[in-house]
């Protein structure tokens, strides 16, 4: 074996022992291929079932309209509708058809034209028009909703033109969208899902590492050497790190060009801020590792600390700062949250310096944090 | 028989409770999630931070800002008096939104003329950003409807009235925390069974199972019913909590959902088994828990709509329990569902789960090493 010539303590880490670890767990990594499967096949197989199944853009809602007197009035009014690509229209003659079919799940929202519709209209005006939406998932109830307001609002428009009565609205609202004005709810929900999956990766990647050796034995083994708690440190850390930036790297690969999420920020801000959330990722799965001792309870631990908090509370997909204060103090331990916010932005809306620095810095403690009690629970092993 | 079930299963429990930690880690986290995500995980928006730039001094502008102002939804966090002072408080999220009155907004209305504002939005969560719009719409409508009234413009042709079904207030805890009934169940599930066959394989001690006078399918029982008996006992808790502490409405058929709850943990029970049977180590069982939990869970329409997937994503969530569990729970309590409207869930949950079972009691004597 080739000595290398460093041979000399730096910094109190010697680099021939480090590298020796290194190689010990590459080995170890090469032969068993379920972690490469975690590191490169997971994040991709994932994203890409998340990045095509999970989205908030309500598109071809069926929605039943009741048509109880059919005039030149109701079938204008229908067209919007027919012509929306947000709605697949159902037309029915009576109520009670479509308290049916909303009870069925078969429909999401109703709309009523009562008889005296087109009636109304030309005579007296302010015809009502009932609308029910199934408000189970509110979300959904609220943007439907918006969608049957917008179909009015044309309608109001286009009838008003038409029949040559102009109708006067006082305000008008003229919207403005930045950093993603199509309104793609992917656009913001493939950059949550990396750090979702990140976050996975690195806690599975190293969460039993360190249980396993000390379950076989090999750690108190490797406690006689002369080598340091550190070195151990480092060299469960740096191949692992080298194994997820692979994957954090198709990851960003498969938004930009498969899921053509813009890249606004700038390529090095997005490599540097991974690498910190990496970081704090794999130290989390360390820790995890190292306190749990055995790898029956660190599994399960792995399970509940990383990917639901990650998913609830990360501002992924839930807003943070509406949630109540108490919650909002906690998300901040949830490694999770800065790089979700860090990639939105960095994505969305370029280099936005006072947000990247803080997500960086709130990264960086937390993995300094979660080492340093590696370090020290690992010590007392000793 | 029934006394070499009986003694398994003790053992089992007695696997996971006498360990502290082990013990720790199947009862309170779900408790504490319960509580956490109950308040986090919603689509309301409270408070939503806005900011205010208005050329206009008449009183009419006011008006319409106070409109804004007196709305739950939004809170005001800053006046601006320039168009550059824009972008940073939304670069930097300091703001959602920014209202910008034109000059002449008042002048306009009184002589009669479209007046104008501008919402300016943060449109990173595109759904964030169409919820406040739509809020801020409806408050413009409101404005423009008494102003109407006020100075004698003719109405409108016709006019919307909406109601919401099931959930008058549109609050979306409603939607989710149901829904969090059904993630826990599963989560507690995977945790107990996913790692029991393989941390015995890998202790050993499952080949000495398989020459004791057991057969496969006691065995199969007795590694099933923990998960049953723990799931059923948190699932209840779970529902308690949601029914008493969260105040969901409960308005269906509680039999209805026992029978989904049934079916779903048969479902769970024998994927956490036949994926602990698979794995040779307990590396690999984790890793086949967390295969199976995180597109169980993401694509199950928990947080995003199955209706909003495409339509290949949406015939592969046939094949995913929590999807018909989770139609189980939110139509007991919030549609006051039965079993007639449910029937259709039950079976799909039922298969799978017998069809797993099977799977694993079969792999028990086919995988040694």
């Amino acid at each position: 074996m080739k000595v290398p010539q460093n041979r000399g303590v730096r910094n109190g880490i010697n680099f021939m022992r480090l590298n020796g670890l290194i190689r010990k767990e590459s080995y170890q990594i090469v032969r068993d291929p379920s972690s490469i499967a975690i590191a490169f096949v997971l994040p991709m197989i994932l994203l890409f079932l998340f990045g095509y199944g999970v989205s908030l853009d309500a598109k071809y809602v069926p929605i039943a309209i009741v048509v109880e007197h059919q005039s030149n009035e109701t079938s204008d009014f229908l067209a919007g509708f027919r012509q929306s690509r947000y709605f697949v229209p159902v037309i029915v003659t009576d109520m009670q058809t479509a308290e049916q079919a909303m009870i069925e799940r078969r429909v999401d929202g109703i709309v009523w034209l009562r008889e005296d519709f087109g009636k109304k209209i030309l005579n007296t005006g302010d015809a009502p028009i009932g609308v029910f939406v199934n408000g189970v998932d509110a979300n959904r109830a609220r943007i439907l909703e918006g969608y049957v307001r917008g179909v009015w609002g044309k309608w109001l428009e286009r009838t008003s033109i038409e029949s040559g009565r102009p109708l006067y609205i006082p305000v008008k609202v003229k919207e403005r969208i930045w950093f993603n004005a199509e309104m793609r709810s992917r656009n913001f929900l493939v950059p949550g899902l990396i750090a979702v999956i990140m976050t996975l990766i690195g806690a599975l990647l190293t969460a039993m590492v360190v249980a396993r050796e000390w379950e076989r034995g090999t750690m108190e083994a490797l406690m006689v050497t002369p080598v340091q708690v550190r070195e151990i440190i480092l060299g469960k850390i740096i191949p692992y790190f080298i194994m997820g930036m692979g994957g954090m790297t198709l990851s960003v690969i498969m938004a930009t060009w498969f899921f053509n999420v813009p890249l606004k920020g700038s390529l090095w801000v997005l490599f540097a801020g991974s690498s910190l959330f990496l970081i704090t990722a794999l130290s989390m799965g360390l820790l995890i590792s190292v306190v749990a001792k055995s790898q029956f309870v660190a599994g399960q631990v792995a399970i509940i600390v990383t990917f639901l908090p990650a998913f609830i509370l990360s501002g992924f997909i839930f807003d943070i700062s509406s949630m109540p204060a108490i919650i909002q103090t906690l998300t901040h331990v949830i490694a999770a949250r800065y790089f979700v916010s860090m990639l939105q932005t960095v994505f969305l809306a370029g280099d936005v310096w006072p947000i990247i620095i803080y997500d960086g810095l709130a990264l960086a403690a937390m993995a300094l944090i979660f080492l340093m009690i590696v370090k020290k629970r690992m010590k007392k092993r000793l | 028989m029934v006394r070499r079930i009986i003694a398994l299963m003790i053992k089992e429990f007695l696997a996971l409770f006498t360990d502290k930690k082990s013990r720790m880690v199947v009862i309170v986290p779900p408790v504490v999630q319960l509580i956490i995500f109950g308040y986090a995980a919603s689509f309301n928006l409270d408070h939503v931070p806005y900011a205010v730039y208005n050329e206009d001094s008449g009183r009419a502008s006011r008006d319409f800002l106070a409109k804004i102002q007196g709305s739950p939804n939004f809170s005001l966090k800053t006046v601006i008096r320039s168009d550059t002072e824009i972008a940073p408080l939304i670069d930097t999220q300091k703001v959602r939104v920014v209202v910008h009155v034109a000059s002449k907004f008042s002048e306009n209305l009184l002589h009669n003329r479209p007046a104008e504002v501008q919402i300016i939005v943060d449109g990173r969560n595109s759904n964030t950003a169409m919820v406040v719009l739509n809020y801020l719409n409806s408050i413009v409508t409101d404005f423009n409807e008494q102003w109407a009234i006020l100075h004698g413009h003719s109405p409108p042709p016709a006019r919307l009235y909406v109601r919401s079904w099931f959930n008058t207030a549109l609050d979306s805890h409603w939607f989710i925390i149901p829904g969090i009934v059904a993630l826990l169940t599963l989560v507690v599930t995977m945790l107990v069974t996913a790692l029991s066959v393989a941390r015995e394989r890998e202790a050993g001690t499952f080949d000495q199972l398989l020459v004791t006078p057991m057969r496969p399918l006691e065995i199969l029982i007795a590694k099933a019913l923990p998960g049953f008996i723990i799931g059923t006992f948190e699932a209840t808790f779970i529902i308690l909590v949601v029914v008493f502490w969260f105040h969901v409405p409960m308005r269906g058929s509680v039999p209805a959902l026992y029978l989904g709850l049934f079916t779903f943990l048969l479902s769970a029970v024998g994927t956490g088994l036949m994926i602990s049977s698979i794995a040779v180590t307990q590396q690999q069982g984790l890793l086949g828990a967390f295969l199976f939990l995180v597109p169980t869970i993401i694509l199950s329409g928990f947080a995003t709509p199955i209706a909003n997937m495409p339509p290949m994503v949406q015939v592969l969530t046939y094949l995913n329990p929590m999807r018909y569990f989770l139609i189980i729970v939110r139509s007991v309590f919030l549609e006051g569902a039965s079993f007639d409207l449910l029937w259709t869930q039950y079976w799909p949950m039922a298969v799978m789960g017998i069809l797993a079972l099977a799977t694993a009691g079969w792999l028990f004597r086919r995988r040694m090493y």
